[in-house]
């Protein structure tokens, strides 16, 4: 399997942003056993408390938007759980806004929604979000450029090759096809990768509806003899 | 064998979820042995790249910095020790733009002996070896991140 396909380059013209930040050497090539077993960097000053894991309940009063649950296993290259590693989220609100102080896309700020999560994976590698759903939000990559909804993703694992920071999609999102970000993806499965799916066994009835989505991380099981 | 999951830019929005309090300080600032690491990140027209986030990390010591509007960041760091080759820091770079994380290493500059041999340095060509080593800068030890053009940084691939 070629998983190459399925990584962004670094150069990706129709998101334009990469044409003065993406390296134009070739990157150095490390032999397998100087890199892949580097263990990865020390979370632990990052401080996660129970209630980061719901990001509906950060504020006074309820976020506005569709109440969600995002949860999955974050599982390494051979199907094994990763445990105990550190799941940071990020994302804008239901109207399509960022608390972040650069977004001056004119739509609502929620001042009961930050958008801002962590936890740590269980011992079977799940981790769980209780979120509202993001919305679309335009961006001046091009004329009419519109992001899907999407949820950002960062995950340590246990070395320096399983570092991950992506971004979750919902499915069915029309804007999915035309998003030069996800594009960059060659090989459309990985793209779909990318993309949650509704979950009815996460649903919680008459309260939020559940996506799943599974993560995996590069390399196999930390073998610390070899690192 | 399962797919990796395929990596997305952190995008320009992380100021307000990715850093934390202290996260510059990989080490105490008053430990004897703490240093103060500046650089800047610039893009291949040599701007500053003001929504860059770097992390700095090696064996017990962890640090994250979000450039500012200068693209400059900082770390408080200690030499790390070493059993064989040269002290380095591993820093990895994300910003808007970068599909994938960038990977390089920080080495020392009172390091030359240890510089001089060390295998990771050898496979870099010579003339570009220099982007991977801090400059002395007073108190303080430097070292500049370029995406691109002259002097560009030196990445690995894993």
């Amino acid at each position: 399997m070629n998983t190459l396909d399925y990584e962004p380059p670094y150069l990706h013209p129709d998101y334009r942003s990469t044409e003065l930040r993406a390296p134009k050497h070739e990157p150095v090539v490390l032999p397998d056993e100087w890199f892949h077993n580097v263990p990865g960097p020390v979370f632990g000053r990052i401080p996660v408390r129970d209630e980061d894991a719901d990001l509906t309940r950060q504020h006074r009063g309820e976020p506005l938007g569709e109440r969600i649950i995002i949860t999955g296993r974050v599982l390494d290259s051979d199907g094994q759980p990763v445990r105990k590693t550190l799941v940071e989220v990020w994302q804008a609100n239901a109207a399509g806004r960022y608390v972040d102080s650069a977004d001056d896309h004119p739509a609502p700020l929620d001042s009961n929604f930050t958008g801002a999560g962590r936890a740590l994976t269980d011992q079977d590698g799940f981790y769980r979000f209780v979120t509202v759903k993001p919305g679309a939000y335009p961006w001046r990559n091009h004329l009419n450029a519109w992001r899907p909804a999407h949820v950002h993703f960062s995950l340590f694992g246990p070395s320096l090759a399983s570092r991950l920071v992506t971004q979750m999609y919902f499915p069915g999102d029309p804007l999915i096809p035309l998003d030069p970000i996800l594009s960059s993806i060659p090989d459309p499965r990985g793209r779909e990768l990318l993309i949650a799916r509704l979950d009815l066994d996460t649903t919680v009835p008459d309260w939020a509806l559940g996506y799943r989505w599974d993560i995996v991380l590069r390399g196999g099981r930390a073998t610390p003899s070899d690192a | 064998m399962t797919a990796p999951t395929p990596s997305q830019t952190v995008g320009p929005f992380f100021g307000f979820a990715l850093p934390f309090e202290n996260d510059a300080l990989a080490t105490a600032v008053d430990s004897p042995d703490a240093t103060r690491v500046e650089g800047q990140v610039f893009d291949g027209d040599s701007e500053p790249v003001g929504d860059a986030l770097l992390e700095a990390f090696q064996g017990d010591q962890f640090a994250r910095c979000r450039t500012d509007g200068e693209g400059a960041f900082h770390f408080t760091v200690h030499k790390p020790p070493v059993s064989d080759g040269a002290p380095y820091l591993n820093i990895t770079v994300f910003a808007r733009g970068l599909l994938r994380h960038l990977h390089t290493r920080m080495y020392f500059p009172d390091e030359d002996r240890a510089n001089r041999v060390d295998r990771v340095l050898g496979l870099v060509a010579e003339s570009r070896r220099h982007t991977l080593i801090a400059r002395r800068d007073g108190e303080n030890l430097r070292f500049d991140v370029r995406l691109q053009g002259e002097s560009e940084t030196v990445f690995f691939a894993l």
